[in-house]
């Protein structure tokens, strides 16, 4: 049986499931719900002075389908609008009742005297560690402090050594997706002496808008703000950026990783690609804490079918596949092929590759399987793709005789490469 | 007497000329299907089954590729969640109350996506439950049936021992010998019950019949508790129903599984009865060929006890509905020949060279009632809501008590029962 204990910069928890700081983990009540479901740790709702929210604060990209489930999620929520005295009792109860999970108090102040109460208050209620929030882009920017510490790599650096300086505890630092290069915000974070960074926080976001009234969603009386951009739709984002971090050489803290993570399989997919542990907010907002189990049981699962015992053994397996683009084999060759067994005969993927690829696919005058032109596919997957059907459409690897070839190989050495296709 | 887990049935068996009614999904059909639930929260469908399985957990486990945590979201609170799968009338029970009907949408498949889950699981033998550490108490059980498996799996789970003392040569009741072969067939229903047997520890006793070759009384003296799960007795007959080609309909069903029925010569077949075990009758019948398939029923279509969907599966096959008739006797010299029937427009003769008689089961309360265990007039054993009976340290549940439902609902009130034993060893 594998064990799921997980360790992130030292923050410890019985499995790598936590709830990112936001209102799943606003309170102590929802927190030891959550526990009882299954969660392994907490990062509460950003603790700070109390704010004041705005009604009408979320908004929705949806898929297709009955119901349209929810891809795309924004909001323009701020931190806590509860007490800190209240907060941190419950953390304090919390933290007495489920001494084995990770509670971790997530901060946002903006004077150094400030930091350094919060940090005493947050060790004094038993929190586990700390996340400095340098990641919200709406509303709390305006005020100087989430995002706007976070695009700044010199004032998080700078906050992060306070916070060092005045905790005991571990502390991540919780980084913006909102600049154009991750690593040297996480170097930033670093050299303040973090013990680890949490990403992505949510994206920039306009998600919609109200075309009879012309104004932005979510509207408040007449008016919107853009939002921060979370849920299943940033996934690509957010692995992206933390295997930017996590293959980094410079970098090496350990990495909490978050965005669009609802199941077993995206968990999964973020530790292979270097993240110690995963959080997550909007697949809980969606569906609730009892998300967890199948979390749990298929991490289990796959751990064991796949020989590894503990999640430190998976911790960025995947990393060395992430590699320049200049590295890879040119001469690596794959054509479509279809499974006439299988085949429906809807023919999306005729019309794919005729209008947005490479024009080999054709209809089968009889009413029957499409038919590839092997000579003309460039194996580039959209086919694959657009099929309905599941293990229908398959990238077969060709062998054509040509030995492996980088561009990088092929610029300094000449490496012959095969002849392109789809060039006509 | 053996009680080795090695059951198997003939070779030969007259269901096996029926195809799979509802094949099963393979996995791009599990997932699309899966993918459509709503994910609910305490929703409708839930409530429906007897079992209380978590359904959105389980499907939403198949939607992420975790095939073996559904089978375990169904198998925790429903041990026969793979016969379930197949036999249950979902129409009536948790597909009939999706959420999705009042939407005017189709409702999800549920019954197909647990097939899905459990029968990968029962196949690859995956294993979910541990037997608990030994109490040193004994719990014996009447009847190899589903209620008494679901108890004794419970009550292994729990650490008690269990031995089932089974009439018959194979375990499962009317699991194995009675579900219509188009829903699920006896060698299917029997792996299933291999699998749960091996949490180990339920030994099975067959062909011991309690009160014959063992005594009621004997029960309670080599057990702590007894648990009776004997279901219902034979068929009711009718006077002058001695005829050859006359035959109780539960009676043919079980020749029918675990044997071959001979349909030679018959051209017409009538069924007498309105429920559902008519039904299924009539649409075995005219799947193994009978031209010619008459329902008799005294009461109105509408008055049925027979599932609606039932019966129009079985108009489907082409069967005629006689309504407002009763039988008024058998026509025949040694071989039946035809039914006399009364109706409003008065007596006639249906031709039939085989009859089935639909009309109900025995009750089997009255054998216990020398222990002071009450049953109603009609020989039902009545039982508490936690399956205790009048008599201390006995219980019961399934068709005996419920006077004949379904298979979920003997896995229920067989689960309900060892939780209630529990309590009651106080170990
Ligand atoms: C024709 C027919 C079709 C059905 N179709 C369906 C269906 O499609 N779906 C569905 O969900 N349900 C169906 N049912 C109902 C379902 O089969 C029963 O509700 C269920 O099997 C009841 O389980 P049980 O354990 O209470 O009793 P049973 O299944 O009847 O099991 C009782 C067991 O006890 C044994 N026994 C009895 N007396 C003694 C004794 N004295 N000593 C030792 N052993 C004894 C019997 O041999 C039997 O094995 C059908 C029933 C019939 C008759
Ligand atoms: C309504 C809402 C409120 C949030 N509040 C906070 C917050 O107070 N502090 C914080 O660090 N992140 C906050 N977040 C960001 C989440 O913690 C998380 O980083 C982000 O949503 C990406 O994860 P997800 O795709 O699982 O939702 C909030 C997100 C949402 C949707
Ligand atoms: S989710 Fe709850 S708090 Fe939010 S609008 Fe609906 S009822 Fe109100």
């Amino acid at each position: 049986m594998p064990n799921l204990f997980s360790n992130c910069g030292g923050i410890t928890s019985p499995n790598p499931f936590w709830l990112a700081s936001a209102p799943p983990a606003n309170s102590g009540l929802q927190v030891m719900r959550a526990f009882e479901a299954g969660w392994g740790g907490a990062v509460w709702k950003t603790l700070g002075t109390p704010i004041q929210n705005v009604s009408s604060r979320f908004g929705a990209l949806r898929g297709p389908g009955a119901g349209g489930e929810p891809v795309g999620f924004n909001n323009i929520e701020l931190i806590t609008d509860r007490s800190l005295d209240i907060n941190f009792r419950e953390i304090y109860e919390v933290k007495k009742r489920f001494p084995k999970h990770a509670v971790v108090a997530s901060l946002m102040v903006e004077t150094k005297e400030e930091w350094k109460e919060i940090i005493a208050r947050s060790i004094d209620a038993g929190a586990d560690g700390l996340e400095l929030n340098f990641g919200c882009p709406h509303g709390m920017c305006e005020r100087g402090m989430g995002s706007a510490v976070g695009q700044e790599p010199r004032i998080n650096e700078r906050i992060t050594s306070w916070a060092k300086e005045y905790s005991t505890i571990p502390v991540l630092v919780k980084l913006t997706p909102n600049v154009s290069n991750i690593i040297p915000h996480g170097l930033a974070a670093k050299a303040g002496g973090a013990d680890g960074v949490s990403l992505i926080n949510t994206i920039k976001s306009v998600i919609g808008l109200d075309i009879d009234r012309f104004v932005m969603e979510p509207r408040v009386a007449g008016l919107s703000t853009n939002g921060g951009y979370c849920g299943a739709a940033v996934k690509p984002i957010a692995m992206f950026m933390v295997g930017e971090l996590a293959r980094s050489r410079e970098f090496g803290l350990p990495i909490s990783g978050i965005g669009g993570i609802g199941n077993w399989r995206d968990a999964v997919e973020f530790l292979l690609m270097g993240a110690s542990n995963v959080q997550v907010c909007t697949a809980v907002m969606l569906h609730g804490y009892r998300i967890v189990e199948d979390m749990i049981e298929g991490l289990t699962d796959y751990m064991s079918s796949h020989g590894f015992e503990t999640v430190d053994q998976m911790v960025g397996k995947a990393i060395p596949s992430f590699s320049e683009w200049g590295e890879l084999d040119l001469n690596y060759e794959t054509v479509a092929k279809i499974d006439p067994d299988l085949c429906i005969k809807c023919n999306r993927c005729v019309v794919a590759c005729h209008d947005g690829a490479h024009q080999c696919i054709h209809i089968n005058p009889d009413g029957g399987v499409p038919t590839i032109d092997l000579s003309e596919c460039v194996g580039c997957n959209l086919c694959q793709i657009v099929c309905p059907v599941p293990g229908c459409i398959t990238m077969t690897e060709v062998d054509n005789g040509f030995e492996p070839a980088t561009w990088n190989l092929h610029v300094t050495e000449g490496a012959p490469l095969r002849p392109k296709k789809g060039v006509h | 007497m053996r009680s080795s887990p090695e059951w198997t049935l003939a070779s030969q068996r007259s269901e096996l000329a029926f195809p799979d009614g509802k094949p099963a999904y393979n996995q791009a059909q599990a997932v699309a299907e899966a993918s459509r639930c709503l994910y609910c929260h305490n929703p409708p469908c839930v409530q429906a089954c007897p079992t209380h399985i978590d359904i959105p957990s389980f499907i939403r486990k198949i939607a992420t590729g975790n095939v073996k945590g559904s089978a375990r979201t169904i198998f925790d609170a429903n041990i026969l969640g793979y016969s379930c799968a197949r036999a249950c009338p979902v129409e009536e029970l948790c597909v009939g109350d999706c959420v999705y009907n009042d939407a005017g949408i189709p409702p999800i498949q549920i019954g197909r996506l647990q097939r899905y889950s459990t029968e990968i699981a029962v196949r690859e033998g995956w294993s979910y439950f541990t037997a608990g550490a030994p109490t040193g108490k004994s719990v014996g059980l009447v009847g190899a049936g589903p209620a008494s498996l679901a108890c004794a799996h419970e009550l292994r789970r729990l650490g008690h021992a269990c031995t089932l003392y089974e009439k018959s040569q194979v375990p499962g009741g009317l699991d194995v010998t009675g579900i219509a072969p188009y829903k699920l067939r006896g060698e299917e229903a029997l792996q299933e019950i291999h699998w749960v047997c091996r949490i180990g520890g339920i030994d099975v006793q067959s062909g011991v019949e309690v009160g014959k070759d063992i005594a009621w009384e004997e029960l309670e003296r080599r057990h702590d508790a007894v648990f009776v799960g004997m279901g219902l007795g034979p068929d009711r007959r009718l006077p002058g129903a001695d005829l050859d080609g006359v035959d109780g309909a539960v009676a043919w069903i079980e020749k029918m599984k675990l044997g071959t029925v001979s349909l030679e010569g018959v051209r017409s077949a009538v069924v007498l009865g309105g429920g559902n075990t008519a039904m299924d009758c009539l649409r075995e019948l005219a799947g193994l060929g009978v031209p010619e398939v008459t329902m008799v029923y005294r009461g109105t279509p509408e008055g049925m006890s027979g599932y609606k969907h039932e019966w129009e599966a079985a108009k489907k096959l082409g069967v005629r509905g006689i309504f407002g008739a009763t039988p008024a006797g058998f026509v025949g010299e040694g071989q039946v020949s035809a039914v006399r029937i009364k109706g409003a427009e008065g007596e006639q003769e249906v031709p039939a060279q085989l009859v089935l008689l639909a009309i109900g089961q025995a009750r089997l309360g009255e054998q216990l009632r020398p222990l002071g265990i009450h049953a109603d007039a009609s020989g039902r054993l009545i039982a508490d809501a936690q399956g205790a009976l009048s008599r201390p340290r006995w219980y019961a549940g399934g068709d005996c008590t419920n006077g004949g439902k379904e298979v979920v609902n003997a896995v229920a009130e067989g689960k309900a029962a060892a939780l209630s034993i529990h309590r009651a060893m106080g170990v």
